[in-house]
């Protein structure tokens, strides 16, 4: 079933980025955004709102296309249709059926991605069982609430094992239990070789992660480990540094502007 | 495989959604019901009023299902008709018979018309000519005449408005963009949705022919399968072109706002109104219709009892049109995935 070949695929990193631009009705969201993640690297994107977090993950995956630039997934130049299959993807609207019950959506999500019969039904329960909503899969996800909405979009995304998982804020919603089991599955993930992209607001979240990247009005300014962007910054904490770095870029793109 | 996923979840969500099976089920059946009372009802029986109207005259009129009251003076009678007591005023003037017509309701007037000149006629010539139908007959109802094309138009109102209305939702609550960050292709979306629906489409097809024949009785003079057939694929039309026009609605709204501008005009040109005075030229905008090769071929059937050799034209077109949307609504899956 998994298509997504190529003989070094192993030693291909698992997104390429180079000079990506996106523009929208001419006001240019993403300039000129350049980065490598290796495979099995758990990678957090942080950044204001309406910096360009989705639209830059959106690329990524080929769902949307860059004006500018190249992207390669695992040493193949997307978009392109078998490299939907490599990854599993979690958008920032929930997008699910609500007059459908849990299971119902999950059976189709997995269908699309080609499980089908007694493997289809396994992992519809695995993944519910790592999100806790197994007693509730036979619901209609109209009478979810929202952190369940939340957990079923994500357990959807894990449905087909991708080797890649690209997840739009997937912890907003969640209780700090759940979330912390939410987040001890994707370093169980990550270390079993799992390439893992996540945006986030939470800043705890962001310190788990092997590396940041740090997206403000469309610019990358900084990609490093947690440790290395606190080091630089000369603060204490990713918060301070994510407020440091921020403060630094818009003196540099204020004295630019003059120009 | 992916077809049938997407084919099975619309069912699911179908049938979960009550309001919409009976918008889509009961609502064509409770309009032409209604159609059928409105246009169907008792032969026209005009009051008329008469003034000094030999009585051999008044005999004919009122054995030809027209109420005849007599009035002493003209001024009298005129005034009834301004009353809007009377339809008409018959009166015998210096030159002959003079008739003053009440001239609001068309139809009412020329029934009125067709009355006084027959039973004139029948004074006149005892020779009556023997009439036969070629088809259709004596108990011929208008509703009988416009029926078919009503039976079309429905099929095809209700299914253009759900597959506009449900693929439009598709987009704004962000499952299709679920959907095309699966490996699915941008056609078998397409055909995924024709499955789903196509088949509730043929079980609404089902249904409004069978009440419109059987309980409704409307005049049938051809094969049943043959109906069924012109009905799926009107719906299989309404069904591509309502998804492709929701592509450019952004939201249920806008769906609404295509009725005036592409159901109405159909339903103008499909032969719910004659249109032969109507010039040529304009005409012609019926062949861009596919509500008008599905109303001609519906008449055929059913009231000149036509087979296939005689609609088979129509049929073609409507699966050109079927496909033509089709293919339109895989390009237009573009602007939300390029591949
Ligand atoms: N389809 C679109 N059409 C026009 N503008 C868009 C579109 N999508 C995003 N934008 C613009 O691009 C910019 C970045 O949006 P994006 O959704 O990527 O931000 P974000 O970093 O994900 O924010 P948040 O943290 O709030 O989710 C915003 O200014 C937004 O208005
Ligand atoms: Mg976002």
């Amino acid at each position: 079933m998994s298509a997504i070949p190529s003989m070094n695929a192993e030693l291909e990193p698992a997104l390429q980025l180079h000079q990506i631009q996106r523009r929208f009705n001419g006001k240019t969201v993403l300039d000129g955004i350049s980065l490598t993640i290796p495979q099995g690297e758990l990678f957090g994107l942080l950044g204001p709102s309406g910096s360009g977090k989705t639209t830059l993950i959106k690329l990524m995956t080929g769902i949307d296309q860059a004006d500018g630039g190249s992207v390669r997934m695992l040493g193949e130049p997307i978009p392109q249709l078998k490299m939907l299959q490599a990854f599993g993807y979690m958008a920032q609207a929930d997008a699910l059926y609500n007059e459908l019950t849990g299971k119902q959506n999950l059976a189709f999500f997995g269908a699309l991605f080609g499980l089908k019969g007694e493997q289809l039904q396994a992992r519809i329960q695995a993944v519910a069982a790592l999100v806790e909503l197994t007693d509730h899969l036979g619901k209609p996800v109209g009478a979810y609430s929202g952190g369940m909405k939340r957990r079923l979009s994500l357990a959807a995304a894990l449905l087909h094992e991708p080797r890649l998982l690209v997840l739009d804020e997937p912890t907003v919603g969640i209780d700090p239990v759940l979330r912390r089991s939410v987040w001890a599955e994707l370093s169980t993930l990550s270390k079993q070789g799992v390439t893992i992209i996540v945006t986030t607001h939470v800043m705890d979240e962001a310190e788990k992660c092997n590396r940041l990247g740090m997206i403000r009005d469309g610019k990358l300014i900084a990609v490093d480990t947690p440790e290395a962007i606190i080091a630089e910054a000369g603060v204490a904490t990713i918060e301070e540094a994510f407020i440091a770095l921020g403060q630094q870029q818009a003196v540099r793109s204020g004295t630019g502007a003059t120009r | 495989m992916r077809i049938r996923a997407l084919a099975i979840r619309i069912i699911l969500q179908f049938i979960k959604d009550k309001r919409t099976l009976a918008l889509l089920f009961l609502a064509p059946l409770l309009v032409l019901s209604l159609m059928k009372l409105v246009f169907d009802g008792q032969a026209i029986s005009p009051d008329i009023g008469t003034v000094d109207l030999p009585e051999a005259y008044i005999g004919g009129l009122s054995n030809a299902n027209a109420a005849i009251i007599e009035y002493d003076s003209a001024d009298e009678a005129q005034q009834a008709l301004r009353e809007n007591n009377l339809d008409a005023v018959i009166q015998i003037g210096a030159n002959g018979p003079a008739i003053t017509l009440e001239g609001s309701d068309p139809s009412m007037n020329k029934a009125i018309l067709l009355l006084i000149q027959n039973t004139l006629q029948a004074k006149a010539s005892s020779i009556a000519p023997a009439v036969t139908y070629l088809h259709g007959g004596p108990d011929m109802a208008p509703f009988d005449s416009f029926g078919p094309v009503l039976i079309g138009f429905f099929s095809f109102f209700f299914v253009f408005l759900l597959a506009g209305v449900s693929f439009l939702r598709e987009r704004t609550s962000g499952t299709l963009e679920r959907l095309l960050a699966s490996p699915i292709r941008r056609s078998e979306v397409v055909l995924g949705y024709l499955a789903g629906f196509g088949l509730f489409t043929l079980v609404q097809s089902m249904l409004i022919a069978w009440y419109s024949i059987h309980v409704l009785g409307m005049y049938m003079a051809g094969q049943i399968g043959y109906v069924l057939l012109i009905n799926l694929l009107l719906s299989l039309t309404a069904l591509t072109l309502g998804t492709l026009l929701s592509s450019f609605a952004s939201n249920e709204f806008q769906i609404i706002q295509f009725i005036p501008i592409v159901i109405v005009p159909q339903a103008f040109f499909s032969g719910l109104f004659n249109l032969d005075a109507m010039n040529p030229w304009l005409q012609k905008i019926s062949n861009a219709m596919p509500l008008f090769y599905g109303a001609d071929a519906m008449q055929g059937i059913m009231i000149r009892g036509e087979g296939w050799s005689d609609f088979q034209i129509d049929v073609y077109v409507l699966i050109g049109f079927s496909l033509l949307f089709a293919l339109l609504n895989v390009l237009a899956l573009k602007k939300h995935r390029r591949m």
